[in-house]
């Protein structure tokens, strides 16, 4: 009977915090998850509220989704109502950094207060297991016969995964421009493109593809960070020669104009999360990689990263310079 | 048998009563965040996800599936009583749903609805815990060009939602084309028609523009006669119930559209809406009432909600075999699996059976309970329309505008759904059919992305679509669909000469 009674609470308890975040909530923090429930940005944003709560670093938090146009509506939202605020907080990634190029948004990473970067999921470039295709360098040759021929499934463009694609065209010698990149919403169409067999290669996060090449369906050609993953052995682009390294990394920032001892707070709060041991639990579940970085440093790569993407979107045509 | 030995043992595992116990809380949450505006099932479990950490996997992700299934049951509810649609999935159902509602048959419309969907979605449970490894392998090598011949299928049948007059049902739908083309373009990432406005940049929301149309399109037009002309609102003519008419009429439609809803709710990109539509049309096509269509036929509610509820099923075949998630709320449901360091995929079946099973089990559960949780609100729910009109529509316009901004929190968001309703309005004074204009912007961008993708795939190749024999079969289709009426008058007529 123990078991039940331990159900029935916690089940209260469930029916109790739905109401009270969809309702009543007394904020002391709100996070901004500039996309729709299910994507990467809201369950970081979700993971962040947990650890926050849990740890009691936090009072109560406040997770508020505002989706559109590759997360520059939500940016544009908070840019305007965090201004000055140091209790808001949102979640971006390299997919805003692309989204704020091709859309023109009004609204930079530069009006942003940069906090830290969290996690840095790796990309994994895979062919259908029947494919002739097996190592890296055969499908550079392929790329560099002839770009148009060789199709990539993948996300969104411009996202990381189209990036990613057009990185290594460039760096198997081929134009970026021509690469036939196949966008897809999400990993459920891509995934089914690979596993039909239609597309040459495809791209997208190393968990979203794992049991389809654990289970002998896929074969994982390279992964995209710098270091291979702890639990798979699966090389790196550049232990391939090739020279391309992108990550599909998340990162926390807080509103314009907060003073320098509110950075420095939100910093060391952000520092709190990641280092507790509920913040390794869920990267060891999410499958997600450590990827922090802080301060002057994360700032640094916020700009490098904002270069760097404007290039690639340039070279494959999306952004016109 | 194998699948007989698993389910059964399956059964065991959702019958224990705390499993009951998530499975009622599961349907009771679906249900209400159904009814409520704005907030669909995947914002719901997002919620409780963080809390469900600590519990029990089994029974949070029986849970996860009693809200996925109570949402799509409560989202109808809306659609008939006031014309609202919740999601797009339930835009064919609001279509005759409401008229019958406000002829005093709202009772019987939402009982078919919910009686269809719990018919559908048993059927559609059993396709999922018998042919879900068959199913996905025919899925997965469903191609683009397929997608597309399916689309060419819907809009060669959309005309059975033009109403009276063809010219105005076209207009119609070519407004919904056009309004459809707003947005980023999927293929390379450039805004097209946005015109800057960040909020067009992911496109003109479906359900904005629907209950727009419908709900305060409907509410102006209302008030817009009100001293002159009002209209009737019966709240109950006859009775409550589903008669034995209704009943006869109603249980093929519900057969037929959990046939439609579960294969296509299985595609990836399959989605809710094609089959509602696809169903709706079938059904005035069989119908052996086809003049009621557009004046509240059970068949067109009955059809539609059925499909609705098995394309919900559908979507779990690939979740659980793939670990594809081709929904928001799957994708959600795909998080907590991953939270319990589960992996839906190829090796959840081998590798968790109690999990997979029990949870199969418990859909069939939740949809028992749903019925019993349903039926008896449809009493409650109908007297909604005993509301006097200024204040029903009113009420309505509140609701309306409140789902609008709890879904996407922007001005502009709302001013759309001011200027739909605007413009339905217009459309009502002078006779358009309101619904080919939702069905535009359904399918056009859906059509529009898989035709460019087939065509990038093959290297602008388009003899794909006859080569495959999945595209051939539905392009051709199609074509009788589009040629038999003609051939048909001919025929007539040339028996007709002859004698």
């Amino acid at each position: 009977m123990s078991h039940l009674t331990k159900t029935i609470r916690g089940v209260a308890f469930a029916a109790m915090t739905l109401v009270a975040s969809s309702a009543f909530a007394q904020q002391e923090l709100k996070i901004i998850a500039p996309a729709g429930p299910g994507g990467g940005w809201d369950s970081a944003a979700r993971s962040i509220q947990q650890v926050l709560t849990q740890t009691g670093l936090a009072k109560s938090v406040q997770v508020v989704n505002v989706t559109g146009a590759g997360g520059t509506v939500g940016l544009a939202q908070f840019v305007n109502q965090a201004k000055g605020d140091p209790s808001q907080l949102m979640v971006n990634g390299i997919t805003m950094v692309g989204a704020i190029l091709t859309n023109k948004s009004p609204v930079t990473l530069d009006q942003v207060t940069p906090i830290a970067r969290l996690t840095g999921d790796p990309l994994v470039i895979v062919v259908p297991a029947n494919s002739p295709i097996k190592s890296v360098k055969e499908l550079a040759d392929a790329v560099k016969a002839d770009p148009a021929k060789v199709t990539w499934a993948g996300g969104s463009a411009g996202g990381a995964d189209h990036i990613l694609a057009a990185l290594f065209a460039k760096a198997a010698g081929s134009d970026p421009s021509k690469v036939n990149y196949i966008a897809f919403s999400g990993g459920g169409e891509a995934l089914a493109a690979m596993l039909g067999g239609r597309v040459t290669a495809g791209i997208s996060g190393y968990g979203e593809f794992e049991s389809q090449i654990k289970a002998g369906k896929l074969r994982a050609l390279a992964i995209s960070s710098g270091k291979r993953l702890a639990n798979a052995d699966v090389p790196t682009l550049k232990e391939q020669g090739l020279d391309v390294e992108v990550v599909n990394w998340r990162a926390i920032v807080a509103g314009p104009d907060i003073t320098a001892e509110q950075k420095k707070s939100l910093t060391e709060t952000v520092e709190k999360v990641v280092k507790s041991k509920e913040w390794a639990e869920i990267l060891k579940q999410r499958g997600w990689e450590d990827f922090y970085l802080a301060g002057e440093p994360f700032s640094a790569f916020l700009k490098e990263e904002q270069v760097r993407v404007g290039d690639v979107l340039k070279s494959v045509g999306l952004v016109k310079s | 048998m194998d699948s007989f030995v698993s389910l059964g043992q399956g059964f065991l595992v959702a019958l224990e009563p705390s499993k009951l116990l998530f499975a009622a809380v599961g349907v009771l949450l679906g249900t209400a965040v159904g009814v409520l505006p704005g907030i669909g099932p995947a914002l719901t479990v997002a919620l409780l996800l963080p809390v469900t950490f600590k519990l029990d996997p089994t029974g949070s992700l029986i849970m996860f599936a009693g809200i996925y299934y109570g949402g799509m049951y409560g989202g109808s509810t809306t659609a008939i009583l006031i014309n609202a649609p919740g999601e797009s999935a339930s835009v064919a159902t609001a279509i005759e749903g409401n008229k019958m509602a406000k002829a005093g048959r709202g009772g019987p419309a939402l009982a078919t609805s919910a009686i269809g969907s719990f018919v559908a979605g048993t059927i559609a449970t059993i396709g999922l815990a018998f042919l879900a490894p068959w199913l996905v392998e025919l899925a997965v090598n469903f191609g683009p060009w397929d997608y597309f011949a399916l689309m060419v299928l819907a809009f060669v049948t959309v005309s059975a939602t033009f109403g009276d007059s063809p010219l105005r049902g076209l207009t119609s739908l070519t407004i919904g084309l056009m309004l459809g083309l707003v947005g980023i373009d999927k293929l390379t990432g450039q805004a097209r028609m946005a015109f800057g406005v960040p909020e067009f940049f992911d496109g003109i929301e479906v359900t904005t523009l629907a209950v727009g149309l419908f709900a305060v399109g409907e509410a102006l037009y209302v008030a817009s006669r009100f001293k002159s002309n009002p209209e009737e609102i019966v709240p109950i003519k006859g009775s409550l119930w589903m008669t034995r008419e209704d009943w006869r009429r109603s249980w093929k439609p519900w057969l037929r559209g959990a046939a439609f809803g579960f294969p296509i709710g299985a595609l990836p990109a399959g989605g809710a809406e094609v089959p509602t539509f696809l169903s709706y049309v079938t059904e005035k096509k069989l119908s052996k009432h086809p003049e009621e269509f557009g004046h509240g036929a059970i068949e067109g509610v009955a059809g539609p909600e059925a499909a609705n509820n098995a394309s919900a099923a559908g979507t779990l075949v690939p979740l659980l075999t793939l670990g594809l998630p081709t929904s928001a709320t799957a994708a959600i449901m795909l998080a907590g699996f991953q939270q319990y360091g589960l992996n839906p995929g190829p090796l959840l079946f081998t590798e968790n059976p109690a999990l997979v099973w029990g949870l199969v089990a418990s859909l069939f559960i939740a949809n028992a309970m749903l019925l019993v949780l349903n039926l008896p609100l449809v009493g409650l729910w109908v007297r909604l329309l005993a509301i006097p009109q200024p204040w029903l529509y009113a009420g309505i316009l509140v609701f309306a505008a409140m789902g609008t901004v709890a879904a996407k929190p922007s001005v502009v968001e709302v001013g759309m759904l001011f200027v739909f309703g605007f413009l339905g309005l217009l459309m009502r004074r002078w006779d358009y059919p309101v619904a080919p204009m939702v069905v535009g912007l359904i399918l056009g961008p859906m059509a529009e992305a898989q035709l460019r993708r087939a065509m990038q795939m093959t290297l602008g190749d388009p003899m794909v679509f006859l080569e495959n024999p999945g595209s051939a079969t539905l392009l051709s289709l199609s074509a009788m669909a589009l040629l038999a009426p003609f051939v048909m008058k001919g025929l007539s007529r040339f028996r007709a000469a002859e004698d």
